[in-house]
């Protein structure tokens, strides 16, 4: 059976395909879902793929990610492939970009980084030194961040 | 270049002309001559932790250019005390003058500040940061009593697990070629991550505990001092403490150019015998301060340091 008919395809929305295998459920925390009171969401975990072994499918109804929210996913699928869907076809093709920069997405990992004091207002800012291998840093203390720190201190 | 954070912000050439410029203000430094280039102009003393040596030769700096000087003062009867967050007082500092140092307990502290405002930052020591500063001088010296950067034997030794201030002498030396010597006992040891960062640079780098061993091979000597308030535990420090004191004997075999320098405060790393010597040059280091900062801060502010002064 193919992994597109595990779930039923949507009539308008975004499908986020070729996830890495396991991560739908961190994609879904870091667009900040409230699982509770969004749109439908359906997600389809480790099925087969061709190009990845396996991987995860995500499906939200009635919402376009922009661009903006779909490039926060970047660090932890730079390879997904992003469909919009307009009257249950495909309205336009997105790509994940892994920018130089992540604005307001994750706290600085740092005890001692100045931007753990709450009350300091200005934007959090992680440096995306090099994609292949994964390599931040902390745009103000230039601590290197990795991937679960990040996570761990997601915004 | 409008802030000084991080060495890596100052490209060699860059370290190099501002070295040329603090040579040319000696004069204006000791006071034998008079050059009012940065008259008019106000620096910002921002220093939320102790400081003698930097706060001081700021203020020598700005004040020997004609220039003027607000402190932040104890932060006791500050905004601060009131809890001001450090963006609100940048703020209000990028009113009042036209270039800020500071110093701040928390790392990154700089580099916020300078992304909140307009006027230049300057970076006297963020948490365990950076200190680019004491590294301009710190070049200043070796430049100055040997005549080069490069090809120099440099012998690190004490606290080279937690001093900032050797950390960016160790990167910004690599950029010239130095051969680099750490002592230290285990606890203390230089960083791996730098350690490898600058071997993959090409740098020569030899760890040991042993001082003695490496003295009458180096150009030079410095000493930093065991910081006890980074200790967590007081036994931990005082295993450590005082394990290096170097004294005139020890150096019976030393080159007659070897320089022995030290950020100050030494509690005990050097001892008074050496002060006397051609060797001893670290109260020479900390008067080069001022000339270093002499010559940043008119690189900051755009001004330029005229070739003769007349």
């Amino acid at each position: 059976m193919s992994e597109m008919r595990r779930v039923t395809a949507i009539c308008n929305g975004t499908v986020i395909d070729h996830i890495p295998a396991g991560q739908a459920p961190l994609m879904m925390r870091m667009l900040g879902v409230d699982s509770g009171r969004s749109n439908p969401i359906s997600m389809v975990m480790n099925v087969p793929s061709n190009k990845q072994g396996r991987k995860d499918v995500m499906k939200i109804e009635d919402r376009e990610l922009s661009q903006v929210e779909l490039d926060r996913l970047a660090i932890v699928a730079p390879h997904a492939s992003v469909s919009i869907i307009r009257n249950y076809g495909v309205a336009e093709k997105r790509q994940l970009i892994l920018a130089d920069e992540m604005v307001d997405i994750a706290r600085c990992s740092f005890a001692n980084c100045i931007t753990k004091d709450p009350r300091e207002p200005m934007p959090n800012r992680i440096l995306v030194i090099s994609s292949e291998p994964l390599e931040m840093r902390c745009a103000y203390c230039g601590r290197s961040q990795d991937l679960d720190s990040v996570i761990e201190n997601l915004l | 270049m409008d802030d000084l954070i991080t060495m890596q912000d100052l490209t060699n050439e860059q370290v190099i002309s501002l070295l040329d410029e603090a040579e040319r203000l000696l004069p204006v430094a000791r006071g034998e001559a008079y050059e009012p280039l940065l008259q008019g102009k106000v620096l910002a003393n921002l220093f939320y932790e102790p400081s003698t040596r930097t706060r001081m030769s700021f203020e020598a700096a700005m004040k020997r250019l004609g220039g003027s000087v607000m402190n932040l003062g104890a932060l006791a009867g500050s905004s601060v005390s009131k809890g001001e967050t450090l963006y609100d007082t940048m703020q209000m500092i990028n009113g009042y003058a036209d270039v800020a140092v500071l110093r701040h307990p928390r790392q990154g502290a700089a580099q916020y500040s300078a992304d909140a405002v307009d006027i230049p930052i300057i970076n006297a020591g963020d948490g365990a940061g950076h200190h680019p500063t004491q590294t301009l001088l710190d070049l200043f010296t070796i430049r100055s009593c040997h005549g080069r950067l490069d090809g120099l034997d440099v012998v690190l030794v004490g606290d080279l697990r937690y001093g900032r201030t050797v950390h960016s002498l160790s990167h910004a030396l690599s950029r010239f070629g130095a051969r680099l010597t750490f002592i230290s006992p285990e606890s203390l040891s230089m960083p791996a991550e730098i350690v490898s960062d600058l071997q993959d640079s090409g740098v020569e780098v030899t760890e040991d505990a042993d001082l003695q061993a490496h003295i009458d091979d180096a150009d030079v000597i410095y000493m930093t001092r065991i910081q006890k308030e980074r200790f967590p535990d007081e036994d931990e420090y005082r295993k450590v403490a005082g394990i290096y004191r170097l004294q005139l004997s020890d150096l019976a075999g030393a080159k007659q150019a070897m320089i022995v320098m030290h950020p100050l405060p030494r509690v005990g790393e050097i001892e008074s015998d050496i002060d006397s010597t051609e060797h001893a040059k670290y109260f020479e280091q900390a008067f080069y301060g001022v000339v270093s900062r002499m010559a940043l801060l008119c690189s900051v502010l755009g001004v330029d340091v005229p070739e003769v002064f007349g």
